[in-house]
């Protein structure tokens, strides 16, 4: 499983990648592979804002829909339109372009509740 | 689910060496995919898929009264089974609620194979053994016996391919027996997918050297292995019933559309005076397919059904369909709403989303 340095993960799947002032959130290459073939995605709703762990976003497979959270808190500033009609570029791309929104951070100690990639490589097995 | 122990079936060890993810089932460990459930899906539509299906329960009715046992016990007409021939059927309980739906094989002048579903199986066992007369006996065989369901277009070049250029398989509905290395197995020209088919029974201590054997001689067609997320949108775009989901002791089997196997002429059964005042009366609710209208969040079950704003009931089963590109599913609706054509919607997570009730099934061949 592709589990890159720079990024940060979440016990829930998610990864983070710090942009600046913003956090760009998707799925890992675990989770798709878990969900298999994503038909569908609700996006979050732009300047929706959100706390560490609320639930954000769904992703629909298939088989079931699973929940996406917000890994930190923030208020919701891009969502990732091209998921509307082609949402499988999370199984072909989990973290470049099927990336799901980008997050305004409120407050960057956050972060630090976060895993670093060994973190996560270690608890997927 | 059940904290007990999930059982493997017999070919537990080929669905790890074939990497499946296992998800638990009626009380079972299943593959509910290896390489994805599209993918697979579409192997049966177009080449051939073999499933695993050993978690079903087998129980085999023997003895001069069988027959005349089994019509007390089901709703379709066994009398009218011919030797080597199988049919469609429900377990009812007293107030017509559907306990089971099953395949009834007449395999033997006055012997019959019963294929119950794997989480059903004790239930059926015990309903049918409190009722079972001495004269009849009944051997649940699921622990000793193993099946696979193997499905799609090109399932005759592999059947000839399997047991030779010579061999005849068995019309549709119709089982018979074949030699397979040193052994008998079972073929049923039947099963849960809409394309082609054969489900196929043998004793357990062969079914590795069986699956694998399959998949040799269909690697040429095409085949894949199959999981039961293939098995769902398949037997789905059919509109053929799960128990569970849309069949349940809530509901008969008028109310589920499926009266068809149901005969109301022959005599008594179990249940069959509920069905009669249904027929008479008119179903409160039925269980109609819906497509939706549009992109939509798959539909699945437990979602509720819309029609001019009123809630008509609620789904019971829902995916994306692969064949057909679009959300489908089938719910419970109050009967008067229950036409094809009708404009409802389903309400998903707060929002709704239009779709229509549509005839059964959703897909046909092209």
């Amino acid at each position: 499983m592709n589990v890159p340095d720079d990024l940060l993960y979440t016990d829930s799947h998610e990864w983070i990648k710090r942009e600046g002032e913003n956090v760009r959130v998707g799925i890992t290459d675990h989770a798709q592979a878990e969900l298999t073939d994503v038909v569908y995605v609700e996006l979050p709703k732009l300047g929706a804002s959100a706390e560490a762990r609320a639930q954000i976003a769904v992703v629909e497979s298939v088989k079931a829909a699973s929940d996406i959270y917000a890994p930190v808190k923030g208020t919701v500033v891009e969502a990732n339109k091209a998921l509307d009609s082609n949402p499988a570029l999370i199984n072909t791309d989990p973290f470049g372009e099927g990336w799901i929104f980008v997050l305004k951070l409120e407050n960057k100690d956050d972060l630090k509740q976060l895993k670093d990639a060994a973190a996560y490589r270690q608890a997927i097995g | 689910m059940s904290d007990s122990p999930s059982k493997t079936t017999s070919l537990y060890d080929e669905h790890v060496r074939l990497g499946a993810k296992l998800v638990p089932f009626g009380g079972w460990l299943m593959p509910v995919l290896y390489t994805g459930i599209v993918d697979e899906h579409h192997a049966v539509r177009n080449a051939v898929g073999m499933f695993d299906i050993s978690h079903m329960g087998q129980f085999i009715v023997a003895g001069g009264p069988a027959g005349k046992w089994l019509d007390r016990m089901l709703t379709n007409n066994i009398a009218k089974l011919e030797p080597g021939s199988g049919q469609y059927t429900f377990l009812l309980n007293e107030s017509g609620g559907i306990i089971d739906d099953l395949i009834a094989y007449r395999i033997g002048a006055a012997e019959y194979l019963l294929v119950v579903n794997a989480s059903k199986i004790d239930e059926d066992f015990a309903w049918l053994e409190r009722q079972r007369p001495a004269e009849v006996t009944m051997r649940n065989r699921s622990d000793q016996f193993s099946a696979v369901a193997i499905q799609g277009p090109r399932v005759l070049e592999l059947f000839h391919a399997l047991l030779g250029a010579e061999a005849q398989p068995p019309a549709r509905n119709r089982v018979g027996d074949f030699r397979f290395e040193d052994h008998t197995i079972t073929l049923a020209r039947t099963g849960y997918t809409g394309e082609d088919g054969f489900e196929v029974f043998f004793p357990s201590e062969i079914a590795g050297g069986f699956w694998n054997r399959v998949l040799q001689a269909g690697a040429p067609l095409g085949i894949k292995p199959c999981g039961l997320g293939a098995r769902d949108t398949l037997r789905l775009e059919m509109c053929f019933p799960l128990n569970g989901s849309d069949l349940s002791p809530e509901s008969n089997p008028i109310e589920a559309g499926l009266g068809f196997f149901v005969d109301l002429t022959k005599g008594d059964f179990i249940g069959r005076d509920v069905l009669a005042e249904t027929k008479a009366t008119g179903a409160k609710k039925r269980l109609v397919a819906f497509k939706m209208n549009g992109k939509s969040p798959p539909p699945r079950a437990h979602y509720g059904v819309l029609m001019n704003g009123e809630r008509i009931g609620e789904t019971t089963s829902g995916s994306l369909a692969p064949s057909l590109n679009i959300g489908i599913g089938m719910a419970y609706v109050s009967a008067p709403d229950a036409k094809p054509g009708a404009a409802i919607e389903i309400e998903i997570r707060g929002q709704k989303f239009p779709a229509t009730i549509e005839k059964k099934p959703l897909y046909k061949k092209p």
